[in-house]
């Protein structure tokens, strides 16, 4: 059976480039350049995977980011998806997680999925609660922490990682799965993708085209808020050796001192 | 806001998980009134410990009949708080199930999730910390509107100690329909095979990243866990390579672990890594970069090659026997 298959695609500061606080806001800088989180490569190639096992399904990205952002959509778009729809929309600058869910699960709706893949977690933000509230929000069962997914377009079948090992999990369609990293290797865009990917359909909504009121996102609709940023109790780093054969004896050493051998 | 009543997520089991006692324990301290709530059909049997660590009061979903907890358990909580039962805060161990608890209840409340608790301060409503850029800074963040507040709290955030509590009264939380949302179901579960102590109790860990060069080296790190009668960990690189099962990994998305001495070989040191063994007593390192971040944690950083020093230092604790 053809699926919709959505994906949710974080677009982020190069985690890379050192990151930093906004004094104003004490929230986090994302003034710069925005690229496709990592995370979430994994749950496109997935997805591709999944889209590409049955005739007729196509992958939708879904993103919600600022000033119109599309660079981490196009690479999503180069490595193979259909289209993407984006949210951007100033009133949504400060959305804590919840608000982040309600204009996803809206612009998620539009796509009519049958099967929805975000990341666990983040690596900006790493509440990773996201997924599981768009769920709760679109009325579908989810199954986070999947490290390998199947499905025949109407169940799905997956292996749920838990503290000792993992589940076997099943549910019926639509649901949301959230992907760890690794699942999958990801596809790099081929030099023909990345061509296709500049003429590819990306919707780009605001918070009224989605039927949502500007007072529950943001900065207004936020239910939370950080009062103080201090530095940590920094761990002063101890001494450090170079190897002169002699590198073992002084790790014994250091166990006697503390005590463990 | 005042807080006089919370609640802890009890992790399912015939025995409270470390956690839950943790959550239990920084309860007492931030209110007068600690309740638990858990499910599955190890409730009974876990309840009088739960007490010893300040429960008066076991919420229990029961069995679900193998449906992942997450919408459940989520459900009967949620029932709790519209029909007026519910506390002023939830604390939720930051563990599988516990996250999608957290994510379930906060779509159902309409009520944000503050996740990565990793301290707690009573002040009129709670203040929460949050370690962030791996650690070198704390956030303090709080609610603002009505409760109840989720907070998602990171394992080892606080010390388990018991308060010497009698046997709490156990009543049983109902399950409302839960739609298709409930649909999910474990068919079979899996557990990989460990020998020794469990990675985030015991006392030394012994940990290897991608610097050990291939899947056959971890070797090395198991032989040392063994020798040190500690437990092997590893970073995600080594674990999103295949090198070594998930169960392994320390960090931000795996294990928080606080060891007497934690030994990192061939890791690197992001901060994704560092947020999960930063709490140790003592950091040993061996990397063959001078400049690896690893190295401004460690008290003891051997600048070598882990395919020198690691096999050196396994004959070294054989001759001492
Ligand atoms: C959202 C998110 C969550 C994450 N969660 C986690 C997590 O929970 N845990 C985690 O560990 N990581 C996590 N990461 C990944 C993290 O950012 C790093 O990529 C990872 O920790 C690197 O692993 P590593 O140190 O083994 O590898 P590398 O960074 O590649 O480091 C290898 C090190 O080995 C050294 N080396 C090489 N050869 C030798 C040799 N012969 N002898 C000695 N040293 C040698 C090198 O100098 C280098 O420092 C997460 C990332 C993201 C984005
Ligand atoms: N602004 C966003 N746009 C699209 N997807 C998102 C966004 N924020 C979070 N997600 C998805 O939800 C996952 C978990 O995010 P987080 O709750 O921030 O850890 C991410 O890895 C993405 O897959």
């Amino acid at each position: 059976m053809a699926m919709n298959v959505v994906v949710c695609v974080k677009q982020i500061p190069d985690p890379a480039a050192p990151s930093s606080l906004d004094p104003g806001t004490k929230t986090l800088n994302r003034s710069g350049k925005l690229i496709l989180d990592d995370s979430d490569s994994y749950g496109v190639e997935m997805a591709l995977q999944l889209a590409g096992n049955v005739e007729g399904s196509e992958v939708t990205l879904v993103s919600m980011a600022p000033g119109g952002e599309v660079s981490g959509l196009r690479t999503a778009l180069a490595m193979g998806a259909a289209r993407a729809i984006l949210v951007s929309d100033d009133s949504l600058a400060g959305s804590d997680a919840l608000s982040t869910a309600k204009v996803l699960a809206a612009a998620i709706r539009r796509a009519e999925p049958d099967l929805v893949i975000a990341a666990t977690e983040s690596t900006d933000g790493y509440t990773g609660t996201l997924p599981v509230q768009v769920a709760e929000l679109l009325g579908l069962p989810s199954v986070t922490f999947a490290k390998s997914v199947a499905t025949d377009g109407r169940n799905l079948k997956v292996e749920r990682q838990t503290e000792a090992g993992y589940d076997e999990v099943e549910c019926p369609l639509p649901a949301v799965v959230t992907v760890t990293a690794g699942v999958v290797e990801p596809r790099y865009p081929s030099f023909k993708g990345i061509m296709a990917a500049k003429s590819k359909p990306v919707e780009t909504l605001t918070v009224s085209d989605l039927g949502l009121d500007a007072s529950q996102v943001g900065w207004a609709g936020a239910r939370q808020e950080i009062t103080d940023v201090s530095e940590a109790e920094a761990r002063s780093a101890g001494e450090v050796v170079v190897d002169e054969g002699d590198g073992a004896e002084r790790i014994v050493a250091f166990l006697e001192q503390v005590k463990v051998v | 806001m005042a807080i006089d009543k919370v609640w802890v997520l009890a992790e399912a089991g015939d025995t409270p998980a470390p956690i839950t006692l943790e959550l239990l324990t920084e309860a007492r301290q931030v209110a007068s009134t600690v309740e638990a709530v858990s499910w599955g059909t190890g409730t009974a049997t876990q309840a009088p410990t739960l007490g010893e660590y300040g429960a008066t009061k076991v919420y229990d979903v029961g069995d679900l009949g193998g449906a992942l907890p997450g919408a459940p358990v989520a459900g009967a909580i949620a029932a709790l708080v519209q029909a007026g039962e519910g506390p002023d805060a939830l604390l939720v161990p930051a563990t599988y199930d516990g996250r999608d608890v957290a994510g379930r209840l906060s779509a159902r409340l309409d009520r944000p999730v503050l996740t990565n608790v990793v301290g707690l301060t009573a002040e009129g409503g709670l203040a929460t910390q949050h370690a962030v850029f791996g650690g070198t800074h704390i956030v303090t963040a709080r609610f603002v509107g009505e409760g109840p507040g989720i907070y998602v709290v990171r394992a080892k955030s606080f010390a388990a100690e018991p308060a010497g509590g009698p046997a709490p009264e156990v009543v049983t939380a109902g399950v409302p329909d839960l739609g298709a949302t409930g649909e999910a179901r474990i068919t079979a579960r899996h557990e990989e095979e460990r020998s020794g102590p469990k990675l985030d109790e015991a006392a030394v860990v012994v940990s290897g990243g991608r610097g050990l060069g291939s899947a056959e080296n971890y070797a090395l790190i198991e032989e040392l866990a063994k020798l040190l009668h500690g437990a092997a960990g590893a970073s995600r690189a080594i674990v999103d390579a295949g090198w070594v099962p998930y169960s392994h990994q320390v960090g931000q998305t795996g294990k928080t672990v606080k060891p007497t001495v934690y030994l990192a070989c061939g890791i690197s040191g992001a901060t994704q890594h560092l947020v999960g063994m930063k709490g140790a007593k003592n950091i040993v390192a061996v990397n063959k970069d001078q400049d690896a971040p690893i190295f401004s944690v460690a008290d003891l950083g051997i600048v070598g090659d882990v395919h020198k020093v690691l096999p050196a230092l396994i004959e070294a604790l054989k001759a001492r026997g």
